[in-house]
């Protein structure tokens, strides 16, 4: 008993030819089916290169088209061929131009010899699949095909489309429930030559030859009639892209394809001369070989995919330029934004670096200089302090800076002040934690000495551009996790914004907050606020600050944190 | 995109190859040797002035990708680089004393070459400076490549300009003949690039790198495009339009996924900052054959005085090119 080869080629003889030979040597017959679009001559080499081997025969020719009735019209040739010349064939291996075995024929001899009545072909009906392309699954079978998809694809659209309007649906043959799956079987002689001599193959004929790709349901649903016992998988290793299209295994796939356990593989590179020579030209001895790992390549090739649908988070580059709404993330990693509280605090950006294992920067996006973390010129990535390049691009400024520094957490200081052209983008980005202190902004301008007048008009324009912030922060087009406490209220008890502040930017520090920064001194800040006001100017998002009950500077002192159980 | 302006996109490309078609009278063949190009060769184009030194290593870096032929166009050299082209038994050379700048910094001249002698192939723009790297560059030579992005109807790659240098001052450390550049040049700048699509023809307009941070720190709007769609399977009614960052018809500049995947793309290293810069800097600055009123040229003349260094502590150290596709720089896409 043996397994009989179909082999289906179209292109690159030389690997055919070279596969062919091996499948023929180590005891299996082969019949070949070449495309009839190759040419005479190559053909005539072919025939030539493969006729010292008496078990190598070649069937009648047909035009192939991919998607096309021709392809099952090839395989139904030269398997009626294999099964009449060959009488002691056990099963037959449906196997492409390009498929190459990646384990010894004797080991797959043996495994079929001890499953002498299993069919293994991949077989399932369209309502469980998801790997259909184009959208087409039941109406694979239920529309009329006669346009070719490759070549007339509006003529394709058009006539399914008018189908669809009319209505008019096909009546599938009594007895069939429409099964798909991969083109590439192993079966019976019991099951093929049931399909092949049924005696109402030409009504399936007829009814599958306007099935759309007819060769991954033409055997699939009518195994199903006829087969004892079905594996529905496929004993090539094929993996398919995104568009349906096969991938393609090359000489670093080496390694991958000798764990994959799989008697054969395709589509090989013809040019990966070392999956050739090794699988080829292996001795038995090379065959006990490290253990079997094939999900990896199902790893491999998922992640290719993920890649080219879905991108990596965050990133913005040559080929990956999303249209908006489908970034897929603004930004790669978690950040913090925080405003008013330098403003409030001596030395805050130290002590918060302290606190929370961020790299903390000072105001990148400040009007007088791009302010890193440590006043170094460049930082992550090259990005440099020059403010003409920020402001030339200010959201790709800070999507390069989270990109570049993947794996640490960034923190920086905004203002009113600063370019607010990223507000938005900020708003939009659930990475962003951004905790506002509200009004803040004034205590640089009480500790000011300028003149009144200006300072009133500087106050009432960086109240206006808070205002408008925080508008963009609490709409509901805001994504970002956003606290924003008036200055008043986070006067009265700082430590507990501090510890959320601290908490939200996901760098979590060991301990609880113990250590206060050092408030500035707010002695007369409301009378400050209330000298503006009789000017006309209504400084509200400080929150409530009454006159003469001037703010303590909070003295380091130490608080009892308090736990909740 | 109206019916008009794809019209007048049809009527610039036809404008451009005709232009090609009269410069093809500008170029006078040294050594033709096109009767050898096989059917599915893939062919380098370059243009080149005075780069004898670089010539060993370039062909030899493609070469070793598995490109088989060369045509090249020498622009007026006097240091051998046309004599030594002449006897490569690969190139096909061309020679012009015509402006450079007159023909468009010679995509004129590649445009009409391509028309002639890559249609149907797949073709390589790159200067001699410029090397192409692409996901598994290591493992697969480009073949591999143009025959997954054939199976997979692909028309064009995109590869990135990523700016090279080395650590220490430009002048430092001289670049002998048949060395790579690489090993000199080794540091590029990892994350400062800014990406704006060009509505008009469809491409993304990329910024950035040391040349912006060094010579264009106060303009960044000046500072020249990195992005590059080198190699394509040509068309003789494709034409480049401007250098090889954009091309029409519009169509081949899709080289990036708009709706949040990756395609697969490349780089070219670009190493250009050697000590042979300086020198080069000063001649073409003197020539003025370069874009845009040489205003790079002039960038560079008047930071180069002072012998910079374009190092930084934040630079990257090239290693490969899985290096770069971790780094966000190009992508394997669905190439696996």
């Amino acid at each position: 008993m043996t397994v009989g080869i179909v082999m289906l080629t179209h292109g690159d003889l030389a690997r055919s030819s070279e596969v062919a030979r091996y499948w023929a040597t180590s005891g299996c017959p082969v019949v070949i089916h070449v495309d009839k679009r190759v040419e005479q001559k190559p053909y005539a080499a072919f025939v030539q290169s493969l006729s010292d081997l008496d078990n190598v025969l070649f069937s009648k020719r047909h035009r192939c088209e991919w998607g096309a009735w021709s392809l099952v019209q090839a395989s139904q040739t030269a398997s009626e061929l294999i099964l009449r010349e060959f009488k002691d064939i056990q099963h037959v291996y449906l196997a492409s131009g390009t498929c190459l075995p990646l384990r010894p024929v004797s080991e797959l001899v043996q495994y079929l010899e001890e499953r002498p009545r299993t069919d293994f072909i991949e077989s399932a009906t369209t309502n469980d699949v998801p790997w259909t392309v184009g959208g087409l699954d039941e109406e694979r079978f239920t529309l009329r095909f006669p346009f070719s998809w490759r070549r007339h694809r509006k003529l394709f659209d058009g006539y399914v489309k008018l189908q669809r309007r009319i209505g008019v649906k096909r009546r599938i043959p009594m007895g069939l429930v429409p099964h798909m799956g991969s083109q590439w079987w192993c079966l019976t002689r019991h099951t093929l030559s049931a399909i092949l001599e049924d005696p109402q193959r030409d009504l399936f004929d007829k009814y599958f030859s306007k099935v759309w790709i007819p060769d991954e349901s033409y055997y699939q649903t009518l195994a199903r009639l006829y087969s004892h016992k079905i594996e529905s998988r496929s004993l090539t290793l094929s993996k398919f892209d995104f568009q349906g299209k096969p991938h393609i295994f090359y000489d670093d796939h080496l390694q991958l394809l000798r764990r994959s356990d799989c008697f054969v593989a395709r589509k090989i590179w013809p040019d990966a001369n070392m999956l050739y020579d090794v699988f080829l030209h292996q001795n038995e001895a090379d065959t006990k070989r490290a253990a079997p790992t094939p999900s990896k390549i199902d790893r491999i090739f998922s992640k290719a995919i993920d890649r080219r649908t879905k991108g990596r988070a965050g990133l913005v580059m040559q080929s990956r330029h999303p249209n908006h709404n489908w970034e897929n993330g603004m930004t790669c990693a978690p950040y913090g934004v925080v405003q008013g509280l330098t403003e409030l605090f001596h030395d805050f950006e130290p002590w918060l670096s302290r606190a929370c294992e961020a790299e903390v920067h000072g105001h990148l996006f400040s009007p007088t200089g791009v302010e890193f973390l440590g006043d170094q010129d460049t930082y992550g990535g090259c990005l440099y302090n020059s403010l003409e390049a920020r402001d030339y691009n200010p959201k790709a400024f800070l999507r390069n800076l989270i990109w570049n520094t993947r794996g640490k957490t960034q923190c920086f200081q905004f203002g009113p002040d600063d370019t607010q052209d990223i507000t938005w983008m900020m708003a939009g980005d659930p990475n962003a934690s951004i905790s506002i202190v509200s009004g803040a902004w004034a205590v640089p301008l009480f500790n000011s000495n300028r003149n009144f007048s200006e300072l009133r008009k500087e106050a009432a324009r960086l109240q206006k551009i808070e205002a408008e912030h925080i508008k963009i922060l609490t709409s509901h087009y805001s994504k970002a996790r956003v606290n924003i406490w008036t200055m008043a209220e986070f006067i009265e008890a700082p430590m507990e914004p501090l510890q959320t502040i601290i908490d939200s930017m996901g760098a979590r520090s060991k301990r609880r907050l113990t250590e206060a920064p050092r408030m500035v001194d707010l002695t007369g800040f409301g009378q400050f606020l209330q000298n503006l006001k009789n000017q006309g100017m209504h400084p509200y998002l400080m929150g409530d600050f009454p006159v003469g009950n001037d703010p303590k500077p909070n003295t380091p002192k130490r608080r009892k944190p308090y736990l909740v159980k | 995109m109206g019916f008009i302006r794809s019209y007048r996109l049809r009527l610039l490309r036809k404008r451009w190859r005709i232009r090609a078609f009269r410069k093809r009278r500008e170029l006078r063949p040294v050594a033709d040797r096109t009767k050898a190009i096989k059917k599915n060769d893939i062919i380098v184009f370059s243009t080149l002035r005075n780069e004898r030194v670089r010539l060993s290593y370039f062909l030899r870096y493609y070469r070793d990708l598995g490109v088989s032929h060369f045509i090249m166009v020498d622009n007026n050299s006097d240091d051998g680089s046309r004599e030594f082209l002449a006897d490569q038994p690969d190139v096909t050379l061309f020679s012009t004393s015509h402006s450079y700048k007159r023909s468009r910094f010679g995509v004129d001249w590649l445009n009409w070459l391509q028309m002639k002698y890559a249609h149907g192939h797949w073709s390589l723009v790159v200067d001699v400076d410029e090397f192409f790297v692409y996901p598994f560059c290591d493992t697969r030579p480009l073949r591999a490549l143009t025959d997954w992005l054939d199976a997979s109807s692909i028309r064009s790659f995109g590869a990135m300009l990523l700016d090279m240098y080395p650590k220490g001052p430009i002048n430092a450390e001289p670049y002998r003949a048949g060395q790579n550049p690489m090993e000199i040049a080794s540091w590029f700048d990892a994350g400062n690039y800014t990406i704006e699509r060009n509505k008009k023809f469809g491409n993304l307009w990329i910024q950035g790198g040391p040349r912006a941070r060094m010579f264009f720190r106060d303009k960044p709007e000046l500072a020249p495009a990195l992005n590059k769609t080198p190699l394509v399977k040509w068309d003789r009614s494709y034409v480049y339009a401007s250098s090889t960052h954009m091309l029409l018809p519009r169509g081949l500049n899709l080289v990036y996924d708009e709706w949040g995947g990756e395609k697969t793309s490349g780089c070219l290293l670009h190493a250009k900052f050697l000590n042979t810069f300086s020198e080069k800097a000063e001649e073409e600055l003197r020539r003025g054959q370069h874009y845009s009123a040489s205003v790079e040229y002039k960038a560079y003349a008047a930071a180069l005085e002072d012998s910079p260094v374009i190092w930084t502590r934040w630079s990257e150290k090239y290693i490969n090119w899985r290096q770069l596709e971790i780094l966000g720089l190009m992508s394997k896409g669905n190439w696996a």
